[in-house]
């Protein structure tokens, strides 16, 4: 199986789906002529011309639309956010257009759109952009969150979005563009909303998404040492929510640590653990614990970045938590 | 307007408080936010709090009285303000719980934004509760959530280091706390959670807890069924492992100890009888010493070691009172009661009983009772038994009670076997019984507990072929 990056793998994704599908076009800022700012479109542009491959103004709000639009009247469109820090200029569009244009046209308008780029914190990069915004998209009914860790998962579930018919938020890692994996070749979609466990083990159930699964995974390769069993679960999607395979892990291990890199007040693993208790309370033996990013915006001072995102100290110490150790 | 200092309730088993101190006289300017009275509950000392602002224009009731929650203690207000109404009024007044005082009820400190009729009123006087609401004062009045923040008069706030037992979640009277895990567990098992002392934190009662109260209720011989399992509830002693395990003493453990310490002594014994059909156990003697008549097999070797067995079946009866905790034993050395030539007594002690043979630990037997009696016993010899046999069947005695020897738990007195008329399928026939009491420490072994082992020991006995495997 080759080994690519997650970059490569997104490349292929749009790629094969720009192929297969010619009513599917990318848009964005840097997408075309700079290949994008993350090199994410290379060769794109090359290949499927400038109808296609588009750049855009530095108007998130306005090219988002345009995106809805296009949905509406029937193409694919893939939106490109150079990062989502600016797909908070486009919030609109995203939670009042495309998310509730189906429910509000009584079934008649669909917007089959995929909203695409790099999300999460780090590099040094201050307040405004280093942060993880997962639970704004998930808050909101009607649109789809994805959050893939590998670039197997990220190919897989990058083509599986394009050919959904909801607007999907596909959030990508910065961190993760340059980390290496094997991914199948050809057809390989995975199905949104499906969970996948990194790593079996029997006694806590380790929840995380994105960056954070590479965390945890960390994390539990340490603990193996102490004999401690972790089984790293990533639910890929965020929204649908693979309830299912988290709750007959936690059923399992009757222990959850959720790990997220956003922060802790309404996040995603608060919604999580709502779900672990409501259907899986009589297997709990401990609370649930989370371990997230600090409750403040992020520090420029990469000492004081450090200390606000979870690591792999902090998902140890969770975990020796819930298992009433030490 | 006129405000009233209430006795709060401080926690949820408080029924009435003491006020200790007034932390103002009558007459002294109050702003809201002070504390004007020390009060004792029955857990904390606390100060109370008032939102009211004027002079303390009352006190009701004086430094060491006791009174019920939610009595009037006194009132702030005005200097010129009529409170005469208020007092009659506030007698006893409903009293919310101390963390749920800013809830706006029925306080004329703090009247809901439109006059209204007063919301569960005083039963003592239901009249005059709102009686100087309409002249609230602007900054008191500005909305519900203002008022409902700006707290009643009993606004109270506990002394910092007295705060952790109300947090608690220990405080709620009694309840146990467990993970709703462990609770299931426990529920499918038939375990009482009030009997499993917990290892988490704070007490919390988590699954491997709930294991291990099962394990100490092992399934093999269950009671009276006849079903003998031959695996022991407890994996054999291996060499080096721990020698024992320490278990916390639940509340209701203290309770137990302290009690029937005080009831009979230091240690509180009861007792157990059981008789047991010696047929079974005749034969095998019978047996053994035909085949090799050197051996010179006796019941009480076969008692011994018969014990040691079902110790490891039991082990919660191979336990020892151990002060703050209760030691369950996971080898087996039973000591064996010898008079002492010359008078006295000691007990030699066979040592991992439950892992010899039978004629290992008739040898063994032998050899310490004849060398305890001349006085030639190493003291590692006579020391460290968790469970002792006392036999006096030899002496003609049919049944008898020993006293146990500290810190063993139990003893069994071991009475003669006796021919007797018995009745076996409808028919009377001759039946060799052997009466056992034994002595319990009521601390660490229950009634239950002493009486299955017994029910284990008598099966083993009727049954002694289990000593070959």
């Amino acid at each position: 199986m080759p080994i690519i990056t997650y970059r490569e793998a997104l490349n292929q994704a749009m790629r094969e789906e720009m192929r297969r599908d010619e009513r599917v076009f990318l848009m964005g800022e840097e997408v075309g002529y700079y290949q994008g700012a993350y090199k994410i479109s290379k060769g794109l542009l090359d290949e499927f011309g400038a109808q296609r491959v588009l750049d855009t103004p530095i108007t998130e709000l306005g090219f988002t639309g345009l995106g809805v639009g296009a949905a509406i009247a029937g193409l694919r469109p893939i939106v490109e956010m150079m990062t989502f820090n600016f797909a908070l200029l486009a919030i609109d569009q995203i939670v009042n257009s495309a998310a509730k244009m189906l429910y509000m046209s009584g079934g008649q308008c669909r917007v089959p759109i995929v909203i695409r780029g790099p999300g999460g914190a780090g590099h040094q990069l201050g307040a405004q952009h280093s942060q993880a915004l997962e639970s704004w998209f998930c808050h909101v009914p009607g649109l789809k969150v994805v959050s893939p860790s590998t670039p197997a998962d990220a190919k897989g579930l990058l083509k599986s979005s394009v050919r959904d018919d909801n607007t999907v938020i596909f959030m990508e890692s910065e961190v993760l563009y340059g980390t290496k994996g094997e991914v199948p070749e050809g057809e390989n979609l995975i199905p949104l909303g499906v969970a996948e466990i990194k790593r079996p083990g029997k006694h806590v159930t380790v929840i995380a998404h994105s960056k954070m699964v590479l965390v945890a995974l960390d994390a539990a390769q340490q603990l193996e040492k102490e004999g401690i069993e972790v089984e790293v679960v990533d639910p890929r999607t965020l929204r649908p929510l693979d309830t299912e395979t988290i709750l007959s892990s936690v059923k399992k291990t009757n222990h959850a640590v959720i790990v997220e890199e956003g922060w802790p007040y309404c996040g995603v693993g608060a919604q999580m653990a709502d779900t672990i208790q409501l259907h899986a309370f009589d297997y709990l033996d401990a609370p649930i614990l989370r371990v997230t990013g600090a409750d403040v915006p992020m520090p420029y001072a990469k000492n004081l970045e450090h200390l606000c995102l979870p690591d792999k100290t902090r998902v140890m110490d969770a975990v020796h938590r819930v298992l009433n150790r030490k | 307007m006129a405000v009233r200092v209430l006795m709060p309730k401080g926690s949820d088993t408080m029924t009435e408080g003491k006020v200790l101190k007034w932390l103002k006289q009558e007459g002294d300017k109050v702003s809201s936010g002070d504390a004007v009275v020390e009060i004792e509950t029955d857990k904390v000392d606390m100060e109370v709090e008032t939102t009211g602002v004027g002079v303390l224009r009352k006190i009701l009731v004086q430094v060491g009285q006791v009174v019920p929650v939610g009595q009037l203690l006194g009132v702030i207000g005005k200097p010129d303000e009529d409170i005469e109404a208020l007092i009659k009024s506030g007698a006893v007044a409903p009293a919310p719980a101390a963390h749920q005082a800013d809830e706006p009820k029925a306080s004329p400190a703090s009247p809901p934004p439109t006059p209204t009729k007063p919301v569960a009123p005083p039963p003592a006087a239901p009249q005059p509760v709102a009686v100087s609401a309409p002249s609230a004062p602007a900054p008191q009045a500005q909305g519900h959530a203002e008022t409902s923040k700006a707290a009643p008069a009993h606004s109270t706030t506990a002394k910092e280091t007295d705060r952790a037992p109300w947090t608690s979640p220990q405080a709620g009277g009694g309840r146990v706390l467990a993970s709703p895990l462990a609770r299931r567990i426990a529920k499918d098992k038939g375990l009482d959670l009030s009997e499993i002392s917990g290892s988490g934190p704070g007490g919390r009662i988590i699954r491997q807890d709930v294991d291990r109260a099962m394990v100490a209720i092992p399934s093999a011989f269950p009671s009276g069924d006849g079903g003998h399992s031959a695996a022991p509830a407890r994996p054999a002693y291996v060499p080096g492992g721990p020698e024992f395990q320490d278990e916390p003493l639940s509340s209701m453990r203290k309770i137990i100890a302290t009690r029937l310490t005080q009831s009979l002594g230091p240690v509180p014994h009861f007792y157990l009888t059981i008789e047991v059909d010696m047929r079974r156990a005749m034969e095998l003697r019978q047996s053994a010493n035909n085949l090799n008549p050197e051996l010179k097999l006796t019941y009480n070797d076969i008692i011994l070691k018969a014990c040691a067995a079902a110790l490891r079946a039991r082990p919660d009866a191979n336990a020892s009172f151990n002060g703050e905790s209760i030691r369950t034993h996971n080898r087996v050395h039973i000591g064996i009661a010898v008079p002492v030539d010359g008078g006295g007594l000691i007990t030699p002690v066979i040592q991992d009983c439950d892992q010899k043979s039978l004629e290992q630990v008739s040898r063994e037997a032998k050899d310490l009772v004849a060398r305890a009696r001349s006085r030639k016993l190493a003291p590692n010899e006579y020391t460290g038994a968790t469970f002792s046999v006392s036999n006096l069947g030899m002496m003609g005695i049919d049944q008898f009670s020993a006293i146990i020897n500290p810190p063993e738990g139990a003893i069994l007195a071991v009475g003669a076997v006796v021919e007797k008329p018995v009745v076996a399928e409808h028919r009377i026939e001759i039946g060799h019984r052997c009466r056992m009491t034994l002595s319990c420490d009521h601390r660490v072994i229950d009634g239950a507990i002493g009486a299955k082992f017994l029910q284990t020991l008598q099966s083993i006995l009727e049954n002694p072929v289990y000593l070959a495997f």
